[in-house]
């Protein structure tokens, strides 16, 4: 702009003069895109390539037969996400051959059913610790210092967010909004939320983690792997999920404001009165 | 008389009117009693298991109410039921607010009983705007009101079945749903023969898998039909072409969980509540630097601050104490303190304050807060929500993270802000779906009410480095060092 009005000022000329000789330097970066947690292309590894057998087990074939029936016949591949969700859950994460396997139920290219698994961030196609710790960091649970959650959790695991620990017991990730911001700061562990939590309640919470899981094995047929729900799972001394400060659910916390006394609630005295559902 | 009112005006502009001492004649213009709205008694809840009180099974939600007549509503057709949703006023609880029975009564165009193809409700479950927490409260406590809901809104659409696209992250609310689902269908509630009404009806219950943009309707219905939840283009509407080629409607979870109670109590009772145009209630969920952060129903246009006041128990530290409140979950422009000690929490309202009722999530902010950091952390959010699909959202909200990213640490020069504020300007009304403006709206109330504390930012920083930095947060002295290799900068 300056050269439009002071030609005298021609700035790239000058430029020429500042550094007159040295070729600017760019770096050729050609790393893969990150915008979700794992990259967007699947490499065969040892505990995951296609040559890796998968089969349904016979429970599971059932429920498959269950999940088909709830779609148009003619559309049996609206079925794949739940698919690959019950073979997440049956293999411990969604490796390619149970993408394969579901592709070959459905009767659609695997193509379809690697694209419907690369673009929702909850198939895990990497193997993950038995624990799958997921924060929330989005702001509401950041008004509240979920900062000092990630701390909690890096401090008690020693491993930054998208990693896990070398037992292979904690999976760490930071995740966008879990839905639960009136209890927030919140952290996912398998299906359960854990709510209302501070620093202190954090370490503990993942200490009786692990002690609970040194002492029981991991479920047969699953071992390392995401095993669902935690309560279901018997583990001894860890809290009951929901909010650990003593919360019942998304009440204030100081007291009821309203619904104080449900049961007196006469709902019979609140319908309509002008008969307009009676039949003619 | 007649020349005092054509004098007058201009006075009476300047000159505050005492209502007291003046004397009143003919020309006094008497104005309707201002109504206060809010303070919501228990007996006109709808969601009256908001706490738990009782369990969720069907023999509780019974005993308060639900399936009540359900029957008798069903025979009534579905004119009557749409008439009612329309005459209540009840605008769409998912963030649009459009006006619903207007939207039901798009499935029942001409000649749509002549069409054999079935026809589908879509229950929008998959809440994942952050600050609201409203859907999740009723699936996991008051599930019978939303199978029940479906089973009206679908008898008023004439649709065969129920598809409710729940999040994948609610897994223990899918199983309290899916446990809701199966006593309704023993109780020969739903399936064959709904309710004795000779109606058929199924709903079906479908796991998202973590995926924001699924949130949009036409995106929800590509997830339903397993692929990837990427907006179709519209028209065609969902209404005539939609999940699976048939006739689909999209509806929140509040939306129709409130449809059967509306119906049992009469739409005048639900129009009663808020202000014209704005009625009903309305579940509110507060979250942030409040003393009690909760969810909590009330009357719509109860102002913001009873709100806070009378739920939350106040800001932390007081009411002097807030910086600024997102009034309707993070696609919402910001809102700062001044404009809220008279806010009303309705659709109009808060679009009259450029803002937006939107899921009525509140997210309230003290002055501790970092505002500029929350944001940046909402750009984070879409940057990685984003489908890919459109370039100008795709392309947009990673621009606009980037750029927060660097504002954070005031990495930039005032004139940047106008070209972030151009940026989210060229993305609004150039995507398919909603998310190009939920990512350009908080940015755009950012800079809207808080420039100030961003150019304060900037010029903090370029004392500390020594030189304001270049466009694209180049140090000041890049150009000497022959960094810069394009001729623009």
């Amino acid at each position: 702009m300056a050269s439009m009005f002071n030609p005298l000022r021609l700035r790239p000329a000058l430029r020429s003069v500042r550094a007159p000789s040295r070729a600017p330097v760019r770096f050729f970066v050609a790393n893969g895109r990150r915008s979700s947690a794992a990259i967007q292309v699947h490499r065969d590894t040892p505990e995951n390539n296609p040559s890796i057998p998968f089969k349904f087990t016979p429970q599971n074939e059932k429920l498959i037969q269950e999940i088909i029936a709830r779609y148009p016949s003619q559309y049996k591949k609206a079925a794949v996400m739940p698919l690959l969700d019950l073979g997440q859950r049956q293999h411990g994460f969604a490796s390619i051959s149970v993408m394969n396997e579901v592709a070959r139920i459905l009767e659609m290219p695997p193509m379809r059913v690697y694209e419907v698994a690369t673009f929702y961030t909850m198939y895990n196609r990497n193997p993950i610790g038995r624990f799958h710790i997921q924060c929330c960091t989005t702001t509401p649970c950041m008004l509240r210092d979920s900062d000092g959650i990630m701390r909690a959790i890096e401090d008690t695991l020693g491993v930054h967010h998208g990693e896990t620990t070398a037992d292979g017991l904690f999976t760490f990730t930071e995740v966008e909004c879990l839905g639960a911001c009136a209890n927030a700061p919140m952290v996912q562990i398998n299906d359960d939320y854990y709510e209302d939590l501070t620093y202190e309640t954090t370490v503990e919470l993942l200490k009786a983690l692990r002690s609970a899981a040194e002492s029981t094995a991991p479920t047969e047929g699953r071992k390392d792997h995401v095993t669902g729900n935690i309560t279901s799972e018997g583990l001894k001394g860890v809290p009951q999920p929901g909010p650990l400060s003593g919360r019942h659910s998304c009440e204030p916390a100081a007291g009821l404001t309203s619904l104080k006394n449900v049961g007196a609630i006469d709902w019979k005295a609140g319908l309509r009165t002008d008969g307009a559902l009676d039949q003619k | 008389m007649i020349t005092r009112s054509i004098v007058a005006p201009r006075a009476l502009g300047r000159v505050p009117r005492l209502a007291s001492t003046s004397q009143r004649n003919y020309a006094t213009v008497t104005e309707t009693p201002k109504r206060t709205h809010g303070g919501l008694k228990d007996q006109d809840r709808i969601f009256t298991n908001l706490y738990a009180d009782h369990g969720a099974d069907l023999k509780s939600a019974q005993k308060f109410g639900d399936w009540h007549r359900t029957k008798d509503i069903l025979l009534k057709g579905h004119d009557w039921i749409i008439s009612e949703i329309k005459t209540s006023g009840l605008r769409g609880r998912g963030g649009a607010g459009f006006p619903s029975g207007m939207k039901w009564s798009f499935m029942n165009f001409k000649d749509w009983d002549k069409d054999t193809k079935p026809r589908y409700l879509v229950v929008n479950a998959d809440e994942g705007e952050p600050g609201t927490c409203k859907d999740r409260e009723i699936m996991r406590k008051d599930p019978h009101k939303l199978v029940e809901g479906c089973l009206v809104a679908g008898r008023a659409m004439n649709c065969t079945a129920a598809y409710i696209y729940i999040r994948g992250e609610f897994y223990q609310e899918a199983t309290v749903l899916e446990r809701a689902i199966q006593e309704a269908y023993k109780a020969g509630l739903i399936g064959k023969n709904a309710c004795g009404s000779g109606y058929d009806f199924d709903v079906y219950l479908h796991r998202g898998m973590g995926a924001y943009v699924c949130g949009e309707e036409t995106s929800l219905i590509e997830s339903l039909e397993g692929k990837p939840g990427k907006p179709r283009l519209k028209p065609p509407f969902p209404a005539a072409v939609g999940l699976f080629g048939c006739p689909t409607t999209v509806a929140n979870v509040e939306t129709v969980a409130v449809a059967p109670t509306i119906c049992r109590r009469g739409s005048s009772w639900f129009n009663a509540f808020g202000r014209e145009r704005n009625s009903g209630t309305k579940l509110f969920c507060i979250s942030g630097h409040v003393n009690n952060p909760c969810t909590v129903e009330e009357e719509m246009s109860i102002p913001l601050r009873e709100l806070i006041d009378k739920h939350c128990g106040g800001v932390i530290g007081g009411w002097d104490n807030l910086k600024a409140v997102i009034p309707g979950g993070s696609s919402t422009p910001i809102l700062p303190a001044h404009l809220c000690g008279d806010q009303l929490m309705d659709f109009d309202a808060l679009k009259d304050s450029q803002s937006g009722l939107g899921t009525a999530a509140v997210i309230v902010m003290d002055k501790s807060t970092d505002v500029v950091r929350a944001i940046a952390r909402l750009a984070k959010f879409y940057h990685h929500e984003s489908c890919g699909q459109c370039t100008p959202c795709r392309e947009g909200s990673k621009w606009t993270d980037q750029i927060m990213q660097r504002f954070l640490v005031g990495q930039g020069r005032p004139r940047e802000i106008d070209m972030l504020y151009e940026i989210t300007k060229m993305v609004e009304g150039r995507s398919i779906c909603a998310l190009g403006e939920a990512f350009a709206w908080p940015l755009q109330g950012l800079i809207r009410h808080f420039r100030p504390e961003l150019e304060q930012r900037m010029a903090d920083y370029a004392d500390k480095v020594g030189g304001q930095p270049l466009a694209g947060g180049w140090a000041a002295d890049s150009a000497k060092k022959g960094l810069l290799v394009s001729p623009g900068q």
